[in-house]
């Protein structure tokens, strides 16, 4: 917001005059003394005493001074000389080297959480953001583009920044600006695409806060974009078993020779969707044409990984649909649903064994599965032969029943019709 | 014949020891009056016959049953899928509990309206009242014996609920629950008074109620006793036996045809074992025969005046309850008004419960 001249000579002049005696309220309250001026500043200027109260350093006990020095228990204008050490607005390029000045120094955060890390400072030196500030660039992300400044809340807190449900819309605040990204020549698109994903999913809609985020495969402080050659350790992160089959899987050398970027090469990089069966095979929406052609080794061998596949998925959902015709009707059959479970087990070990890229693994998961569900299936059926059984059981219980209910009613009758005859 | 000779021995062996003659001869002699509204008095000998089924589907469930927290919802499921006609027994044992009740509920509205309970039969009313609470207490104990997810937070908040009672409250629900909270010991305190303490009260007072009954005879309908008074040889009287008894047993035959189909078409269900570290499943109901009540606690303000809303609630449910009791004696006693004001208590009764259970089920 821009100020005329006249007014900032205004407003200083009512600041001069309130100082010393807003800040003789301060002296009694033993308050920083910054922030009743700051607190009705403009922007940039505004620092409340209310939004530094939010800060985790303010509740950690430190002042405006532990950063910008100063001495906040005098009440005149010379709080913010020299001579007391002011050091005023920190350039963007000493923001770093001041926020390792405590942070770096295990000693001094040893005071406050013995358990935070220290190596931030020496990460970030390591990153794009930090290589690029010593360069002399000064748009990249510092500190406290991150972390904010002066209402500061640690990484656990959900309002924070660079809590896992807040990181991509951070980092997206620079990397999806193309017009601020212009001069690196490097896509916009990620947060976008990032969005579709199963892990933006999982994260933000199912609450999974180990699901992943930009930090998570890019590291935070020392954040970089991974290599072709280490996309496939990042992933292996959490999805190890198929990184493991991959590795000694035949596609791990062919990938290698064609600098493809192992993972991402099939599941692509922001944008990861929800894998299906029909990823497998040789359909539309397989992965596997991207690379053979019909009639290839491959391509037979993918064609029976997907058969294998939706047999097994067939047939829990024929054995469900039984087993949910028999519960519906009332039938106990929660210990069949409970042994589905294992075939569903099954499935999912057979689609982790798709990444071996062999029928052998795959089928053997594929066999466990369709046994267990060929037994839930007979468990299943049995409980609707049994409902019949007792409809039939019911049906003949009230035909003895209705019969009964008749013939004492005939027997009313004559008995009365006797007792009437007899009284006549 | 040898073998009628031997039954004439043995009848003749009883009777000298029991007096059986003289007890046939004495039903033989009784009736029971007979008119358009005689069927409205079948609710109870159902009932009577509903509570006897209870009795012995229970103790058929009692030679599987295992009351414990970590024993009773797998003993159940292994009455339901392993035990030969176990489902049949469950079944017909939880549907013939809410048949039972609305029976008692039946049978105490058609008593109100045909002003059965008129002197000197106001002690027949009052001992029904204590056994419609003890059916009551019977359905309540008994929805936490299978210790499934339902019922054990039903307990809860049953057991929440009796907590807020001034006074005795708090100890009221630390007994009932055998500690601060429902766990195991919960359990077999319920099935305690399940099938100990709550079927011996109830047989001690349904053969007062019976003695009652068979002391002070049927009542007649004052419209049916008035015509019988202008016209007394249109009054008439039916034996009780077979007469009377053999109409009973149509009605009980009825009951039990319904008992088997519900039984195999909807059986009863058992849901998933409880987890006292899970939290509660969203819109937890008590069982319909609670939910007029379970409802007016929710309508009622968290505070009105000072008086905080539950306590409030109880305070007038109790309230109710012991005009209800006393009704008899308003109608005996208030000359003119008595009549109406017990009819319209009844009508006013049977609207609101009907009214907040359909709200109950209906509303989200």
């Amino acid at each position: 917001m821009d100020m005329s001249p006249s007014r900032t000579y205004l407003r200083s002049l009512c600041l001069l005059l309130t100082v010393p005696w807003t800040a003789g309220l301060c002296r009694a309250q033993e308050t920083d003394t910054c922030v009743v001026c700051h607190g009705v500043l403009d922007p940039p200027y505004q620092v409340t005493s209310e939004q530094f109260s939010r800060d985790i350093h303010s509740q950690k006990g430190l002042t405006c001074a532990a950063c910008h020095g100063g001495d906040p228990t005098r009440t005149d204008m010379d709080a913010m000389s020299k001579s007391a050490g002011f050091r005023g607005r920190i350039a963007r390029s000493q923001i770093p080297a001041l926020c390792g000045s405590c942070h770096s120094d295990a000693n001094s955060m040893r005071k406050y959480n013995p358990s935070l890390r220290t190596d931030q400072l020496s990460q970030y030196r390591t990153s794009i953001h930090g290589k690029r500030l010593v360069q002399g660039d000064s748009k990249v992300a510092v500190c406290t583009d991150c972390h904010g400044v002066h209402d500061l809340r640690p990484a656990a807190d959900a309002a924070s920044n660079v809590n896992p449900l807040n990181i991509a819309k951070t980092c997206s605040r620079c990397h999806a600006n193309a017009d601020y990204m212009k001069e690196y020549s490097i896509p916009t698109d990620q947060f976008t695409k990032y969005g579709t994903s199963v892990h933006r999913e999982a994260l933000n809609v199912r609450g999974d806060l180990s699901a992943p985020t930009c930090t998570t495969c890019h590291g935070n402080h020392g954040a970089a974009p991974p290599g072709v050659a280490t996309v496939q350790n990042i992933c292996s992160n959490c999805h190890v078993f198929q990184a493991q089959l991959f590795s000694k899987s035949p596609h791990q050398e062919a990938f290698n020779a064609a600098r493809l970027p192992g993972c991402v090469t099939c599941h692509s990089n922001h944008a990861v969707l929800h894998p299906g069966d029909q990823n497998v095979g040789t359909g539309a929406e397989a992965f596997c044409t991207n690379c053979h052609v019909a009639g290839d080794a491959g391509s037979v061998t993918a064609k029976k990984l997907h058969q294998n596949l939706a047999q097994l998925e067939a047939s829990i959902k024929d054995s469900d649909q039984v087993l949910a015709k028999a519960e519906s009707s009332g039938m106990e059959v929660s210990g069949a649903r409970l042994e589905l479970d294992q075939a569903r087990d099954s499935l999912t070990k057979a689609r982790v064994s798709v990444h071996s890229f062999q029928l052998g693994p795959v089928e053997q998961d594929i066999q466990n599965g369709l046994k267990v569900s060929a037994r839930t299936m007979q468990a299943g059926n049995e409980a609707l032969g049994e409902r019949e059984f007792r409809r039939k059981g019911l049906a003949i219980s009230l035909i003895f029943i209705l019969a009964t209910m008749f013939g004492l009613y005939l027997l009313i009758r004559q008995i009365e019709h006797t007792t009437n005859e007899e009284q006549t | 014949m040898p073998d009628v000779k031997l039954i004439a021995h043995i009848r003749g062996w009883v009777d000298e020891r029991f007096g059986l003659q003289e007890l046939a001869g004495s039903l033989k002699k009784k009736t029971v009056p007979h008119h358009k509204l005689s069927y409205w008095y079948f609710f109870g000998g159902i009932t009577l016959f509903l509570f006897g089924i209870q009795v012995c589907t229970g103790i058929l469930l009692l030679l599987y049953y295992r009351p414990s927290a970590g024993e009773a919802f797998e003993s159940v499921q292994y009455i339901m899928t392993r035990v030969q006609f176990g489902w049949l027994i469950r079944s017909i044992h939880s549907w013939a509990a809410n048949l039972m009740i609305l029976m008692v509920f039946l049978h105490m509205f058609s008593v109100l309206f045909l002003r059965a309970y008129r002197k000197p039969r106001e002690l027949t009313w009052i001992s029904g009242m204590i056994l419609l609470l003890l059916a009551l207490g019977f359905g309540f104990s008994g929805y936490l014996l299978p210790w499934n997810t339902l019922a054990f937070f039903a307990t809860k908040v049953g057991t929440e609920i009796a907590g807020q009672v001034p006074v005795a409250g708090h100890r009221m629900m630390v007994f009932l629950r055998g500690g601060e909270d429902v766990t195991g010991a919960t359990l077999t305190r319920f099935f305690g008074f399940h099938v100990a303490v709550l079927p011996g009260l109830t047989t001690l007072l349904i053969l007062l109620h019976l003695a009652l009954v068979q002391k002070l005879g049927i009542s007649v309908p004052p419209s049916v006793e008035t015509q019988w008074k202008q016209n007394p040889r249109i009054a008439r009287q039916m034996k009780f036996f077979p007469n009377f008894f053999l109409r009973e047993a149509i009605a009980w035959y009825l009951a039990l045809g319904v008992l088997a189909a519900m039984a195999a078409i909807y059986p009863w269900g058992l849901g998933t074992k409880a987890d006292p570290f899970s939290p509660a499943p969203a819109g937890i109901k008590p069982e319909w025969y609670f939910m007029f009540m379970f409802q007016t606690l929710k309508f009622i303000p968290s505070k009105v005046i000072f008086i905080d809303g539950e306590v409030l609630g109880i305070l007038l449910f109790g309230l109710a309850g012991g005009i209800w009791v006393l009704l008899p004696f308003i109608d005996n006693g208030v000359r003119r008004f008595g009549r109406r004001i017990v009819v319209g208590a009844g009508v006013f009764a049977v609207c609101y419960i009907v009214a907040l259970t359909i709200h109950g089920y209906v509303a989200k």
